[in-house]
């Protein structure tokens, strides 16, 4: 019986993980319920922001069992994938131009670097100025967010594909469209897909902002409405939500990433 | 240098800014909707000017940069030794690592709320959430590059008679210099723009405007130009700084250019 | 035998000027190869024979000089070469692309430049890996191979496009000693079978002795021809050859015009430019 559990739980790993997580949780505990610490004396202990997660009838509103909770999330996901699809339907195709054509990256690569230091976050004001409605600029923003990191991943993927990969398919007597299709677009794979997990990570953080401050659903919003009106452990609440999504969605990507490139795994 | 003038790549990339700036330019006077509130480029560039000679504006880049370096500071001198911990101590890692990956992906914004609740004044709000930001990247980074480590160089080091410390101090961490600096270029850029986001949420009532608390209120004023400049100067802040790190971790890495 | 693919290189020079440094990779070297023959260019390391075939290959140009082939200019100043298929390298880290099957990898020269139908490409690469060995192992992406391996499915994927000269640019020399040896003897039948014009770089004096018709010592930068020895050594040869009374002769005579280059090229330090 003992044979069939998975290798992985015989090693100390999944253990120590646990620990690591009590340790946090009990000091989370301790310095808000049993030592009061001054400074954390706002924070709710875990107990509490757990009872509320868990309450069929949730003092603050928010709840588990609440569709205001999935209804926010329903709108962060959807605005997250959207601004995300958006950005590599775009970014992967212009990195890839931007990588492998000297001509057009000495005309678009300058306009591109000039832009991408303006922190998405600070493109909001603009972004509600410039599109119509509530949902175009938060989508907007996690997309600069997104894009850029696209394509600066994906043109440093086609930059390190070797060299020999180029001069082989010279010799076969690949046409462009040969090289883009078989050595370019496969070569650049893997760079682009780490930059596509940085991407994904990078909406979230965008999309958080955007909708603190223009949207009205989402569950950074839910995190600024629940500051607004005090409501702590909705807030810890949303952040955890978010940290959770966040994780899963890089993993996603990941995952999206290995099966892709199963040339890779050897 | 008479070939850098030359250059066709130079002149290229001008070129493509140009035609953009042009097509800018185009799209004002025809009046399109969607640039209905953006300023052509000949007012916004006169606006500008203007406004790189007001103190309020340099005021303000030094408020900004004042958090950012506070926050940063303490983010990479704390993230050093904790990445440097994960990577050198297996056990260390399996135990905080997973807690450490759980509170990385939370957005930094997410935790303004929460840390206006904690400290007692913005400006360690703001500083505590440029922190956050800088920490995390700095940690993954250097634990990368220790995990990248050429074993050999361990094993070397050990076969001479090196103790583990000497191993850490003489080996390890040498050989991780690289992706130090790295993760704080990167989390230098990345204060920036946590900076701006910072101050927009918690512009009301905090007493001293940095450069996004401007861009916020410009928006609200209505002063579209100055929202403008705020971006560009905050993008230019982001990249200087990142510069400056880079060309220090160049230099503090010198040796890397001759393997 | 093959009757094509014979190379004449006429003084060729090559000059580059990276940042003003003025270095002389090739300085007038001249060489004749006979259709079919195994033409093996030993050298220290930086002595141009990498540039020597990169032009030939096309992926560089020489500043002096020609290069014929059959009887016309492959390439002079001013005349661009394109790689191509008839002058099929095989490279020395190797290049099969590793987000491809084998099959694909071998057969997509003639499939995609439209000179055999799919199916017909695939019989022929499974019947040519067979012969190597190496049935079996069609539908496996190369990180799954040995390196070993690896270097005969290149070997296949060069012979199906028909080159008319093989350039191998020291292909063996990532793997282990004994892996070459076995490499030297599959290479040897492959070359039996087709007898292409082969045009084979290395440093390694014994796999030159070995493999070659002829073998070209070459001098330090600037490169040019410093002895050429002909091995008359009977085909097909085996590993017993090394052994060999003939073998022993050949090869001192070779190392004394080596190893004086060696001397030199240690001395000076140079640096491989390529």
């Amino acid at each position: 019986m003992i044979g069939k559990l998975p290798r992985w739980t015989r090693s100390p790993r999944p253990y120590l993980l646990l620990l690591g997580f009590a340790i946090f949780l009990a000091a989370w505990h301790l310095t808000t319920s049993v030592l009061e610490v001054p400074i954390f004396r706002k924070i709710p202990p875990p107990a509490v922001v757990l009872r509320e997660w868990f309450n069929p009838e949730p003092f603050f509103g928010v709840s588990v069992y609440t569709s205001l909770y999935y209804s926010h999330i329903a709108y962060s996901v959807y605005r997250a994938y959207t601004a995300f699809a958006l950005a590599v339907l775009l970014g992967v195709p212009l990195g890839i131009l931007i990588g492998w054509n000297r001509t057009f990256h000495e005309y678009t690569f300058p306009l591109v670097e000039t832009f991408r230091p303006i922190p998405p976050l600070s493109w909001v004001p603009l972004a509600i100025l410039m599109l119509p409605g509530t949902e175009p600029p938060v989508i907007f923003v996690t997309f600069i967010a997104a894009f850029f990191a696209t394509v600066l991943n994906t043109l440093l993927g086609v930059q390190s594909i070797d060299r020999s990969y180029f001069r082989a398919a010279q010799c076969l007597g690949f046409t462009r469209r040969d090289t883009l299709f078989h050595v370019v677009i496969p070569g650049a794979m893997p760079h682009v897909f780490t930059g596509l997990q940085i991407a994904m990570g990078l909406s979230w953080v965008a999309l958080v902002a955007g909708e603190m401050i223009a949207g009205k659903r989402g569950l950074g919003y839910m995190i600024y409405d629940a500051y607004s009106m005090v409501q702590i452990p909705t807030i810890i609440m949303g952040m955890l939500t978010l940290g959770f999504l966040g994780f899963f969605s890089s993993a996603l990507v990941r995952y999206l990433g290995r099966k892709l490139m199963a040339w890779r795994s050897y | 240098m008479f070939r850098v003038i030359f250059s066709t790549a130079l002149w290229r990339g001008v070129g493509g800014i140009a035609i953009f700036v042009a097509l800018w330019e185009a799209a004002s006077l025809l009046k399109l909707p969607f640039l209905r509130f953006v300023p052509a480029p000949h007012l916004l560039f006169a606006s500008v000017l203007e406004t790189i000679q007001t103190t309020a504006y340099w005021t303000a880049v030094l408020i900004s940069a004042k958090r950012v370096m506070i926050g940063y500071v303490i983010g990479v001198a704390l993230g050093v030794p904790l990445g440097l911990a994960f990577g050198v101590s297996r056990v260390f890692k399996n135990v905080f690592f997973p807690v450490f990956e759980t509170l990385r992906p939370i957005p930094p914004l997410a935790w303004v709320p929460l840390s206006i609740l904690l400290w007692p004044t913005m400006e360690q709000t703001v500083i505590s959430v440029i922190f956050l930001g800088s920490f995390f990247t700095v940690v993954i980074n250097v634990l990368g590059g220790v995990e990248t480590v050429d074993i050999r160089y361990v094993r070397a080091a050990l076969s001479m008679g090196a103790s583990r410390w000497q191993v850490f101090w003489r080996v390890v961490v040498p050989a991780t210099s690289p992706s130090i600096f790295i993760g704080m270029a990167i989390a230098m850029g990345l204060t920036w723009e946590i900076v701006v986001a910072a101050e927009m949420v918690s512009s009301i009532g905090s007493g001293q405007t940095g450069l996004g608390a401007m861009m916020w209120q410009a928006y609200v004023g209505g002063v579209i130009p100055l929202i403008i400049t705020a971006m560009v100067s905050i993008g230019l802040a982001g990249l200087l700084f990142s510069a400056l790190i880079w060309q220090i971790g160049g230099f503090a890495t010198r040796w890397r250019r001759l393997v | 035998m093959s009757l094509h693919g014979g190379l004449r290189i006429k003084e060729v020079g090559k000059v580059y000027d990276p940042e003003g440094i003025h270095v002389v990779a090739l300085q007038e070297i001249s060489l004749d190869i006979s259709p079919g023959e195994f033409c093996v260019v030993v050298g220290p390391s930086g002595c141009g024979k990498t540039t020597l075939l990169n032009i030939i290959a096309g992926f560089d140009t020489l500043t002096s000089g020609e290069i014929v082939m059959d009887g016309s200019t492959l390439t002079a100043p001013g005349k661009r070469l394109s790689p191509g298929a008839d002058r099929m390298v095989v490279f020395q880290h190797g290049a099969l692309f590793p987000w491809k099957t084998v099959l694909w990898n071998v057969t997509c020269g003639p499939v995609l430049q439209g000179r055999l139908p799919r199916a017909q490409a695939e019989a022929q690469a499974r019947h040519l890996l067979a012969r190597t060995g190496l049935s079996g192992i069609e539908g496996q992406y190369p990180g799954e191979l040995s390196s070993g391996m690896r270097r005969r499915v290149e070997l296949v994927r060069a012979l199906m496009n028909d080159p008319k000269v093989l350039l191998l640019d020291e292909p063996f020399r990532a793997l282990d000693a004994l892996t070459r040896s076995v490499m030297h003897e599959h290479l040897l039948q492959l070359y039996d079978l087709a007898r292409k014009t082969v045009f084979f770089i290395t440093h390694d004096l014994e796999e030159a002795i070995f493999l070659a018709d002829r073998v070209v010592v070459m001098t330090t930068r600037p490169g040019r021809v410093k002895k050429v020895i002909e091995v008359d050594l009977p085909r097909p040869r085996d590993h017993r050859i090394l052994t060999s009374a003939r073998y022993g002769e050949l090869e001192e005579e070779a190392l004394e015009a080596i190893h004086e280059e060696a001397l030199k090229a240690f001395e000076t330090g140079e640096r491989e430019l390529a």
